[in-house]
Order: structure tokens, then sequence, then C-alpha cells
């Protein structure tokens, strides 16, 4: 119970955040990727969050990351005869990312970073002003 | 009549630590905007100032004991079962570091007060 706690709790989330930031630099970096022959296609990567207990089980959370998991969403298969990687009736398997909702998730998780700096920030403030009690 | 240093600057002491307390809990609400199924929390500042700052006989006044934290009724939930709103939760954070920090200045006020009847 002091305000030094929040440097935890926004550091747990900003390490959560720039997990998901990563997976999102990693789906969007393999959007077009083919597999390697005889290699399976790269499906996207999702983070899941899940709130853990920093001190006290019943009092403030923190985030981590509880695993990161592959989407089961079916891959494209784009009609590519020409392509080197393409099957009997000329398909290509493709990614199933999404590029749309990893930028949408780039943005989200951005914005959840920037604001736990500023809670950070916030309570740097606050216990800075503290230190000159009684001045 | 001031009994004490301690009892004079206690409701402020409390005050601030309750304060402080609360900010942790509205920045671990704001940490969990994202996860799934994460209720936002938080607790009654009057109340709990109150049962920190009882008087009577009997009462254990600031025990380590936090306030007991409630879950907040969201004005639209999240499709994932989360119910923190960010916007309203960072209102009532600087909302809450301003009032920290008037909680300080009383207290620094009553340390000069009491600085000057010392020193004449």
């Amino acid at each position: 119970m002091s305000l030094f706690n929040i440097f935890a709790i926004s550091s747990s989330a900003m390490a959560a955040q720039s997990t998901r930031l990563n997976t999102v630099a990693s789906n969007i970096a393999n959007a077009d990727s083919t597999p390697v022959p005889g290699g399976q296609v790269y499906r996207s990567k999702q983070v899941v969050f899940q709130a853990t207990a920093l001190g006290a089980a019943d009092g403030p959370a923190g985030v981590e990351v509880a695993s990161i998991v592959e989407s089961s969403t079916p891959p494209r298969s784009i009609f590519n005869p020409g392509h080197p990687q393409a099957d009997g009736e000329g398909y290509v398997q493709m990614p199933n990312v999404n590029v749309v909702e990893e930028m949408v998730n780039m943005m989200s998780a951005a914005r959840s970073y920037q604001t736990n700096v500023e809670i950070m920030n916030t309570a740097k403030t606050m216990l800075l002003k503290t230190l000159t009690l009684g001045q | 009549m001031v009994k004490g240093l301690d009892e004079m600057m206690r409701v402020q002491v409390e005050a601030l630590r309750l304060r402080s307390y609360r900010q942790e809990v509205l920045a671990a609400n704001l940490a969990n905007a994202d996860t799934p199924n994460y209720k936002a929390v938080d607790f009654d500042f009057g109340t709990a100032l109150r049962d920190a700052t009882d008087v009577r006989p009997g009462a254990r006044p600031g025990t380590a004991q936090g306030p007991q934290l409630l879950y907040r009724t969201p004005a639209q939930l999240a499709l994932d079962g989360n119910s923190v709103e960010a916007d309203a939760e960072r209102a009532k954070m600087a909302d809450n570091a301003v009032r920290y920090e008037a909680s300080l200045r009383v207290l620094t006020a009553k340390i000069k007060t009491m600085l000057s009847a010392i020193q004449g």
C-alpha cells in the first residue's frame, strides 16, 4: 500500500503491452510469408493478458501475458498457379493474418503503453511532492 | 486545543494514505484496461476515511487492513467482459492526484503552524 506499487503495476502493464506490440510486428511482417517447402504456413499470434496479484490477493493487480496463442482461423488460399509453392490445383496457402486487425491492435497497444507511462509520471510527481512535505 | 502532534495530523495522514492507495487501485484498473474479464474496482474514500479516523472508544483507527474494494458499475461492458472505462479512470486519477496534493499542502500548513508556535 504505497505509491511505489504503482511503478510495479504500470511497468507490468508496459511489459505486457510491448509483448503485444512484438506479436503485432511479427504478424504484420509475416502477413505475406509463404511456408518453406514442406513446412507449416505462418499463423497469426495473439497474446492473452491476465491480471496478476502483486501483493495481497484481493488488492490492486498488475498484468501478465498468460500465453501467446496461434489464431485458429484457416489460412487464406490464394489462386496463384505460377507460384513455386502452389498445390496441385494452383492454390497457395497464405498466413491467416488480418492486417487491419493487427493495425488496430498496434494502435491500442501503443495507447495503453502511453497511458501507463503517464500514470508512472503522475506517481513520480506525487512522490516528489511528498518529499517536500513540511518545507 | 491540540492534544498532540499525532492527533493533530492524523486526519491528513490517513487521507494521504488512502489517497495513495486509491491512486494505486486506479493505476491497476488502467493497467488492466485490455485484460479480458477484468472488473474495475474502487473504494469510497469518504467511508474509508471515516473508518480510519474513528475515535470512538474501542475503535482501532488506521489499522493496517485496507478499505474494502468494490466493483465499479460500468456504463457499457466490453465484449471481452472487461469493465474498465479508461477515460473515466483517467479522470478519477487526475482528481485523486490533485486531492492528494491538497492534503499534502494542508499537512504542510499544519506543520508550519506548529513550527511557528514552537519557535515563536
